[in-house]
């Protein structure tokens, strides 16, 4: 069969699959054609990672056909589907990061030695060392198959996987959320290599929030809202404002309203915190009712900068004031005795705990407030669970409900409760807004505005940059443990944040 | 019976109540205690010695000294830990109990005059010396709780450790030499009946009580909980992480201590081995009542039926006259279908 571009290569029709309480798909057609990067997009929730779970052959659907190549096929499993051309890319990369490159390309097919040597299991490293270059160089990426994973930065992590993917001869090649913990630059080079895979004749499905990238690298959208598809066009014919209406269902008119609040005293000082070889000097300030946002690259020890404050990891040496008293932080329990609150970064691990009920989750952190000698007072954690969920609009069947089950933005909410429910002075957010789909992201920048309002003292952590300018009365830009730069208001742009993040204006100092 | 789906928002004690229910309905406990029903029934209808009064309270008497370990095991386990030595503890804790009680390290087993002329008594009266042998299970519980909170080893060596040091003491001191027990309200304890129902089992169910309560409706529980569920988050929350595991692993050495004790007064000795190799037993009945492994997620409820399938299980295959050679692969096969029948249970998940 000739493969030339623009041909149908992938159909599925009707594709319906329901979860317990749940119509995760309703009839859901979907094409993929050669030489075409299809982004599917959709709120969280919208069955997106359903439909590419059936894609991948994770989930069985319970309605519905496809049709591989003019071919009907059923995926019996995720290694099958990869046999049938369709490979997966999941934003929790699968690499066994304790082997090599070459190890994780050819893992579960190892190239055996000939003879009997190869019949008792013995590997060709040769032969697996040389392939692996073979694919790696395919893809024009420079990592030696030897190198071990764990050394690699996510990006070449990522490019690993893809060589892997490709070495299948996949000619489908579904990715999940595939920037988003890229950094800008690699971001680009990543984007390059899929407008040359395309080239090559292969079909590219991109799911992804980030609305900017969806509009620089797909040719086609295709959106999902509730299980249904609502919208199948060619990107020339969209906007980003239009993507938004069709994924929300509703029009969201300027996402960032910002109320002016005139900042009272400080609340928060940090000064020169130093934490060897990841934090050097770091001195900031936020008042009540500020919003300081902290931007720079990926590695530039923003998230670390919140932990130290925070008191998760230790520091050399700084200082922290709270309300102009130095306060000592040795660990999350002292920082929440000062009324520090920290919505960290990874919301899975470290933000909830995803077995337990809403309820329990939102409390945990004021529990011994809401005891007698140890016992709780079951009514006051009711009461502050609803009013939690009432006031932030936690959309959840029941206070029992655990965690898992609820959508990013509304677990993300749960955490914000948890923290709401101490009357922090200060709260650190850390990236509040990733994974979350475009109307609770809009609902939580709403209840971030609301907080300052109230008084508190908000730290904005975000690699988002609209976010961050948006949301922020100053930046501070880190770059390679330090402060490189503060931003007020009016000077705020993209280009300057970025400028200083990327170390740029120090290098033009120092020069 | 309405499961009254998930719209439980818990306000009212009305609704609490139905939230209990709920609760006691939610699938995982219901399936192993279906599968306990379905035993008893087997051995109701092939048997005629399994559904009698005496029967029945000596079965459950039988499992009791393993549930009561089981209420501490699972608090270990909800953390996340384990704790191996509950089988040496259980030894250890009615050893201390025989001793303090009789007086002499190294009983005879007759009934001597020393002993006859202080009233059975030993150095200790009943309370204080079961008071003492529980105390003493807490110890190697906070010796277990030391080492995996401040050691920082794995949980699994710790008490693995501790299983061969502690019985290895009590062997030792007793050069293999077995305490009998006199004092008649200690042997009440084992022995005993109130108002027709042994002794054991209105403790057990009293502890199962207490255990449920704690784990519930405290603070320590719910930190508990969130520990097993995730340390990190819970560490972020100022959760203090390791008094939390500390503290359970010093509540699993003190019931099984309990347990232990409850089984010398039972038996009206403390051997050396008492114990021995109980603490697969005790493991088996947490996990087998769906106790996660990982932690965070397990019942008190499911710890009784899980204890109660091991010990109507051994019963059923005395009754159905399995040799006594072939009993134990048939204990082992049940471990393995409970704890496949949890596997495709947690596969639903999404």
């Amino acid at each position: 069969m000739p493969k030339n571009n623009g041909d149908l290569l992938l159909e599925m029709h009707g594709i319906s699959k329901s979860f317990p309480g749940v119509q995760a798909l309703d009839k859901v057609d979907f094409t993929a054609r050669r030489g075409e990067v299809v982004a599917l997009i959709g709120e969280n929730g919208a069955g997106k990672s359903t439909l590419m779970k059936i894609l991948g052959g994770v989930y069985r659907y319970d309605e519905g056909r496809i049709v591989l190549r003019g071919e009907e096929v059923v995926f019996r499993s995720p290694h099958h589907a990869q046999q049938l051309g369709v490979s997966t890319i999941y934003q929790e990369l699968n690499l066994t990061t304790n082997q090599t490159v070459g190890e994780n390309i050819f893992l579960g097919r190892q190239p055996r030695l000939p003879g009997i040597l190869g019949a008792l299991g013995l590997i060709d490293r040769r032969a697996e060392r040389e392939g692996a270059l073979k694919h790696l160089k395919h893809l024009g990426v420079p990592i030696d198959p030897r190198a071990r994973v764990s050394e690699l930065s996510v990006a070449k992590q990522q490019l690993v996987e893809i060589a892997k993917a490709l070495s299948f001869d996949s000619d489908i090649l579904i990715m999940d959320e595939p920037t988003a913990a890229l950094p800008d630059e690699e971001v680009h080079r990543l984007f390059g290599l899929i407008r040359s895979l395309k080239q090559q004749g292969l079909a590219i499905i991109f799911v992804s929030h980030r609305l900017e990238e969806v509009m620089e690298i797909a040719d086609r959208i295709v959106v999902l809202r509730d299980g249904q598809l609502v919208g199948d066009v060619p990107i020339a014919e969209v906007t980003v404002q239009k993507i938004i209406q069709m994924m929300v269902g509703r029009t969201i008119t300027d996402m960032y309203v910002k109320d002016k609040i005139e900042p009272g005293e400080p609340v928060l000082e940090v000064r020169n915190l130093t934490r060897k070889g990841v934090l050097s000097d770091v001195s900031l300030t936020v008042r009540a009712g500020e919003i300081v946002g902290l931007g720079g690259l990926i590695g530039a020890g923003r998230t670390e900068t919140a932990r130290a404050i925070f008191g998760v990891d230790p520091i050399d040496s700084g200082q922290i004031f709270v309300r102009g008293k130095p306060v000592r932080i040795d660990s999350p329990r002292s920082a929440i005795q000062h009324g520090i609150g920290y919505v960290p970064e990874d919301r899975k691990q470290q933000g909830l705990i995803l077995i337990m009920a809403v309820r329990e989750n939102i409390a945990l952190a004021r529990l011994p407030e809401m005891a007698d000698l140890g016992w709780v007072r079951s009514g006051e954690v009711n009461q502050l669970a609803n009013s939690m969920v009432e006031q932030l609009r936690i959309r959840t069947p029941g206070l029992q409900q655990q965690v898992m089950y609820l959508s990013g933005g509304n677990q993300q909410k749960v955490v914000v409760s948890k923290w709401l429910a101490l009357n922090p002075r200060v709260l650190i957010l850390d990236e509040p807004t990733r994974g979350v789909d475009v109307g609770a992201k809009a609902e939580i920048h709403g209840l971030i505005n609301q907080l300052a309002k109230q008084g508190i003292a908000v730290l904005l952590i975000s690699s988002e940059l609209p976010e961050l300018l948006g949301m922020s009365d100053r930046i501070l830009v880190m770059c390679r443990g330090r402060i490189a730069g503060e931003l007020q208001r009016h000077e705020f742009s993209q280009e300057a944040v970025i400028a200083l993040a990327s170390g740029a204006e120090q290098l033009a100092t120092e020069a | 019976m309405a499961r009254s789906t998930e719209k439980v928002q818990a306000l009212t004690a009305g609704e609490q109540m139905q939230r209990g229910l709920a609760g006691i309905l939610r699938a995982k406990e219901t399936g192993t205690l279906a599968a306990l029903l379905m035993m008893c029934l087997a051995l109701t209808v092939t048997t005629r010695a399994f559904l009698t009064e005496d029967n029945l309270f000596d079965v459950i008497r039988g499992f009791s000294f393993v549930a009561i370990a089981g209420l501490g095991q699972i608090i270990v386990m909800l953390t996340g830990g384990i704790d191996l030595s509950v089988g040496s503890t259980m030894g250890f804790a009615g050893w201390i109990a025989a001793i303090l009680l009789a007086g002499t390290s190294r009983g005879s087993t007759e009934v001597t005059p020393e002993i006859l002329a202080s009233g059975f008594a030993g150095p200790l009266n009943f309370p204080a010396a079961t008071l003492i042998a529980i105390l003493a299970g807490a110890g190697i519980g906070a010796v277990n709780g030391l080492l995996v909170t401040r050691v920082r080893l794995a949980p699994f060596i710790a008490t693995l450790g501790t299983l061969s040091i502690f019985r290895g003491i009590l062997v030792g001191f007793t050069e293999g030499w077995t305490q009998r027990i006199y004092q008649p309200q200690f042997l009440f304890m084992g022995q005993g009946y109130l108002a027709r129902v042994p002794v054991p089992i209105i403790i057990m169910v009293v502890l199962a009580v207490l255990v449920f309560l704690f784990l519930t409706r405290t603070v320590w529980g719910t930190n508990i909980f969130a520990v097993g569920g995730s340390e990190a988050a819970a560490k972020m929350s100022g959760v203090p992480v390791r008094n939390t595991k500390f503290m359970a692993y010093v509540l699993c050495g003190a019931l099984a201590g309990i347990g232990g004790i409850l089984m010398s007064a039972k038996l009206g000795v403390a051997m050396p081995t008492a114990g021995q190799g109980y603490e697969l037993d005790v493991i088996a009945a947490v996990v087998i009542g769906g106790t996660s492994l990982a932690g965070g997620e397990g019942t008190v409820w499911g710890v009784l039926i899980g204890a109660a399938i091991m010990g109507v299980l051994r019963n059923g295959l005395v009754l159905w006259n399995v040799p006594a050679y072939w009993r134990e692969s048939f204990i082992g096969l049940v471990i393995i279908v409970a704890a496949t029948v949890d596997q495709f249970r947690s596969l639903r998940r999404p």
